[in-house]
This record gives C-alpha cells, structure tokens and sequence, in this order.
C-alpha cells in the first residue's frame, strides 16, 4: 500500500475530526466520573501510624443514647462518602439494601450468644455500636474468591473495590453482618460534591465495609470515629502491652461479638 | 452429528421458537437488571443471596444425578441404561449451563467474573467450584459426544472414553460436594454449617435429577415414541426412590439434633422454616409444609412396589421434583439467611424481575437440552435404538 503525504494527511484529519467530536465527546462522558478537582491527593504531612495488630476497645459506659453515637457514625460515612439509602425514596430497591459501615442496634441483637433475659434494664433499653470486627481469622477473606477481600500484615481486612465481582460469598461468610452490597449505584444517593473529595465513591455491584480508616492511619491520623468520640473509643496495638487498648483490656471486662465462632473479633465492648 | 438439528417438525420449530422468545423478553429483563443493579431483586443487606444462587444449588444436584446412570453402566455393566444414559449426560451439560448462566446474573460485576481465574484462590471454595463445574460440562461433552458418535458408526467407543466415564462419575461426586461446602464451611450460618451438607445434596440430587430426567424421557416417549425400556425405567424408579428415602432420613437427622440438643441456634432456622419465628410468618413456611406433602404423597407411591411404575409414577416424580426444590431450590437459602446475623428477621421474597430472570436461564437450559437431546435422538432413529423393549420382547418370545 502506498502512503504519500496527501493520505496521511487525510488520515490526520479525519481522526482529529473523530476525537474532537462523536469520540471525543464520548470519552469525556465516560470521564466525568473523575473530573480534575473532585479527588485530591493529599501530601503526607504526618509519619503513618503503624502497629502489628490494630484493635479498638469501645467503652458503652460513656455512651449514654444512639444521640450520643450520632456524630461518630456521621463522621465515618461522610470520610467514605457512605451514601444514605434507607428512607430515601428507593425507586429500585428497598429499604434492607442501604450501606452501612458503622451502625447501631441493641443488646441481644450486638451480641446474640449473651442470651440472658433479666439484663438490667440499663443494658436493655442501651444500643451499642458495630462495625467491621478485622476478624484474626477472617472469615470474609477465606471465602472471597479474587483475594478482593485481604488482611494487612497490620491486622487490618481490607478491601479491593475494583477486583470485586460481587459475588457476596463474603456477605454469606460474615458472622457479623458488617458487609453492604451496592444493590444501586451509591453515587445517586450522594450529592454531587461528594462530602470526602479524598476517598473514592464506589460503584454499583460491589461489597464495602468498614476499613479502620487504614487510609487514615497511613496519614498519620486516627480512624474518623475514634477521633470524634473524645476519648471513649480507644484504638491501638494489640501486641503492644503499653498501649491503650492493652491497658484498657486490663483494666476493664469487656467482651467481644461472637467470640465462640474462632474469629478473633478485634473489636471489644466495655459494657 | 450437528446436522440432526434441522431435521425437525414443525413442533419442533415452534418450541425453539418459543425458547428463543422467552430468553429474548427475559434477556431484556436481565438487561435492564445489568443497568439498574441487584437492587432490582428482593436480596438485601441480611438475605444477600436469593433465587440465583438457590437455583444454581439445585441445579448443580441436577447435573450430578446423570453419574445415577453412568454409574450402573460403566461400573456395573448394567446394559439397559445404555439406551439412554446419553439423555443424561446432555441434561447434565445442559443443568452446567444453567449453573454458570445463575452465578453470572447474581454477580454483582459480571463482566469481572473471570476474576476468579485471574486471581485463583485456593482457599474460596467459590474457586474450587468454578474449576469442577467446567471440568465436568468438558467431561460430559466429550464422553458424550464421542460415544454417540461410536453409536452412529456402530463401532465400539474408545477406550479412553471409558476411562473418562469413569472420572466423571468421581467428578460427578465432587461437584456437588464442593458445592455443598460452599455452604457447609460458613461460620455462624447455623442451618448450613452442618457435617452432613454434602451427604444430604448428593441424596436430594440422586433423586430429583433422574425424577426429572425420568419425567423428560416419558414426555419424550409421548411425543417421539423413544421407549427407554420398562426394565430401565423400572431400575431407575428404584434409584429415585432410595435416593429420596435417604434425602428424607437425612433431613430427619437434622430436625432431630436441631431440638433434642435444644441449642436455639440450630433450631432457629427450622422453626422459622416450618412455623415462623418469634412470631414472624412468612411465605415459605406453607411452601415447606408444601415439601412435606410432597414427600409423603410420593413416597407412598414410590416405595410399594406395586405402584412405583404405575400410572401414578409421574404424578409421583412430579411431586418428589416440587418437593425436593422447595426444600433446596427455596428453604436451604432463606433458612441459611434467616435468622440474620443479630438473630432478627429479615424477610425475602424475589420480586417478579427476579423470576423472570431465572425463567429465563431456564428457558436456555432448555433450549440447550432440546437442541442436543434432538442431536441424540436422530442418532438413535438413525441407527434403530429407540426402543429399550426390543431385545426383552425377543428374549420373552424365544422363551
């Protein structure tokens, strides 16, 4: 085939005509998802917090009503950009497909194995906060079959959204109903300037959960919910016998939910 | 062999017609799901897997039960299986396609599905199951193929082929034991985290698989005039019937540890299933009393001997197929989910868009088993075995 300067040049110009309209329009639809300006990357100011094993110790003494954990739970979900699905008008799904990372419920649903009927009425009428536990034996990372769902050398079980196929194997496989599937696309629910421009929206068809803000902590910062509870939800090393966690551990009964199934739950409850 | 399929009647046409036409108004339904997301289902946070899931259970047992015919061929030289044991190997690929299609409409990120060979997990039994499912849909295609293709020629099947036969009647074990600790292997699923998971999938899959294949080669003698042979079919009445037999003695074991031991947890989910739960009814609790009915009537007809090959016998095939799905096909999911995780309540029930994407993966297993069951069938018309009688009533008459 012969090519002289008068047909690459028609080449030229019809590929320029091609980007610059139809294509390019398209191109920049599909872009629109991560315009420049809604995501910034931050530059690391503070050293990372490290520890061999992250858990958190939650004292419920301090907490006195779900008011109380109202500000901890708005802190998590606008750092995730967790959209609010419940109530809002659903048109597709309904109400039992929301996403929630760090959310409320009382006694005897928190921990079902506790089963004693004559609690004080204190405990009964009480709501106590769950979350992801970052399981030691994770049962969610055993299950899930792309490795979308691992556990950092730090103990922490995090999440790849992006190699999620949504199989929800993992959503079968925790005892703590701490997973939320994308039944519909989350970014519907969020406004359009997401509340953390720093932390990516998913998409739909994926699990999510809580993370322990590891991204937090790789900044040098504590978990969202930790820092907004003023000192009544400790978090720290486990191996680390001078920690806060381990002299809280110490100091204090606590429990953890469902310990009988060999997870190793790393979050425990002052009660 | 191909070309079997263009020689058909005109019932012939209208049924593939009518196949394609339902999976095209699904596929749209499906569509419209791929676009709208899983919200479109009645899963939910605590009942995160529905209708697909327990469908691809139920028809993974389905594909398992065509070793209840190759098993007895090959191991036992058990000759009037050999009429049609190229009927279930066909309804075992077809059930494999219908499996696969199940897990690709509940998949949350379909296009992503091939993830699990990308990043092969060997400790997701998903990953293990994934890799027995295509290896057994090849086992089957080859072994039947081939063997059907020896038939045509009149000439004794490769020796391979057999040692092939013979694998796929172990793989035809594994699939749905891995099946089974897909859910056996889950900590705090009380109703499934069971020892006795794989055992009572494989007796539930060795009778309601043949009952179906049974039902589909009696709807076959009505409409082609293939005859399978009263022998054979006489045999496999009795397989189903073991088989259910011990589905329900396994079943009972359950119920009895479930409330001898008294632990909630265990029978929690049976007691939803059967009575409601804390005062919470629903909609499957008549369809598990459904089950039980089910299972009396057929059993009652099965087990004696006399009516076993009855005229009663589809009636109880029917009714041992209805039985044995609602049990896996619909209570083994909502009693796995309910109980949730905070032992509350959370109610299921597939909305109609759920259905009719399953219908329509049905209608592709169905279309998948016409098209190489009319394959196997010109074969057999061809070559004159289409009536199992034949030899029997030659044999009866030198008598």
């Amino acid at each position: 085939m012969k090519k002289n300067r008068r047909s690459f040049l028609k080449v030229a110009g019809l590929s320029v005509f091609a980007l610059s309209s139809g294509l390019g329009s398209l191109a920049g639809e599909a872009k629109a998802d991560v315009a420049p300006g809604k995501y910034e990357a931050e530059p690391l100011g503070r050293k990372p917090l490290a520890a061999k094993r992250w858990a958190m110790v939650i004292d419920t003494r301090k907490f006195k009503s779900a008011d109380d954990y109202k500000p901890l739970i708005d802190a998590c979900h606008k750092e995730h950009n967790v959209p609010r699905i419940r109530g809002a008008q659903n048109a597709e799904g309904h109400d039992d497909q929301e996403i929630k990372w760090l959310w409320l419920d009382k006694f005897d649903h928190a921990f079902p194995d506790e089963m004693n009927e004559y609690l004080t009425p204190k405990i009964k009428a009480q709501v106590f906060p769950m979350l992801c536990n970052h399981c030691t034996n994770p049962p969610c990372v055993r299950v899930c079959p792309t490795q979308a769902t691992y556990k950092l050398p730090n103990g922490i079980v995090t999440m790849d959204y992006h190699r999620c196929i949504g199989c929800r194997f993992c959503m079968a496989g925790c005892p703590y109903g701490a997973r939320s599937f994308n039944f519909v696309d989350p970014r519907k629910y969020l406004p359009e300037q997401v509340p953390n421009p720093k932390f990516p929206t998913r998409m739909i068809g994926v699990v999510e959960k809580c993370t322990f803000c590891v991204e937090r902590l790789d900044k040098g910062m504590m978990p969202a919910c930790v820092e907004a509870s003023g000192g009544r939800i400790l978090f720290g090393d486990l191996e680390d016998p001078n920690s806060v966690v381990r002299k809280a551990l110490a100091e204090n009964f606590t429990i953890r939910r469902k310990p009988s199934l060999g997870t190793q739950p790393g979050v425990y409850y002052i009660i | 062999m191909v070309e079997k399929l263009l020689e058909g009647s005109k019932r012939y046409y209208y049924w593939l017609l009518f196949l394609v036409g339902v999976i095209a108004v699904c596929g749209i339904v499906y569509i419209y799901q791929l676009i709208n997301g899983l919200g479109v289902t009645g899963m939910s946070r605590d009942v995160s897997w529905g209708l697909y899931i327990s469908q691809f259970t139920y028809l993974v047992g389905v594909a398992a039960s065509a070793v209840m015919l190759v098993l007895p061929a090959y191991f036992h030289h058990y000759q009037k299986f050999k009429i049609m044991i190229i009927f279930g190997e066909f309804m075992a690929i077809a059930a494999v396609v219908m499996c696969c299609l199940f897990i690709v409409v509940d998949l949350g990120q379909p296009q992503r599905a091939l993830n699990v060979l990308l990043h092969p997990t060997p400790n997701s039994v998903m990953f293990y199951d994934m890799i027995v499912l295509m290896g057994y849909l090849l086992i089957n295609a080859i072994v039947g193929w081939t063997t059907l293709e020896a038939e045509r020629h009149d000439t004794p099947y490769p020796t391979w082929c057999k040692y092939l036969a013979y694998l796929s009647i172990v793989w035809a074990f594994s699939i749905h034991t891995v099946t089974a600790f897909l859910y056996a292997g889950i900590p705090g699923r009380h109703y499934w985290l069971t020892a006795i998971m794989a055992a009572r999938f494989l007796s539930s899959a060795f009778c309601s698989g043949p009952a179906i294949l049974l039902l589909l080669i009696l709807l076959l003698r009505r409409l082609t005039g293939f005859n399978p042979g009263k022998v054979a079919i006489r045999t496999l009445a009795t397989i189903i019937t073991y088989a259910m037999c011990l589905n329900v003695f396994f079943y009972l074991l359950e119920v009895f540890t479930a409330y001898y031991s008294g632990i909630p947890g265990h029978s929690a989910p049976l007691t939803f299933l059967f009575a409601g739960y804390e005062g919470v009814t629903s909609w499957v609790t008549g369809f598990m009393w459904v089950a039980v009915f089910c299972t009396v009537i057929c059993l009652t007809i099965l087990i004696n001997p006399n009516t076993r090959t009855g005229s009663y016998m589809p009636l109880a095939l029917i009714l041992l197929v209805l039985g044995t799905w609602i049990d896996k096909g619909l209570g083994l999911l909502i009693g796995g989910f309910t109980p949730n995780m905070y032992e509350g309540i959370t109610l299921y029930l597939p909305t109609a868009r759920e259905i009719a994407v399953a219908i329509g993966v049905y209608a592709v297993g169905a279309l998948v088993l016409s098209l190489l069951w009319k394959i196997a069938l010109g074969v057999k018309y061809e070559v004159g075995h289409f009536d199992g009688d034949e030899g029997d009533e030659a044999e009866a008459e030198a008598h």
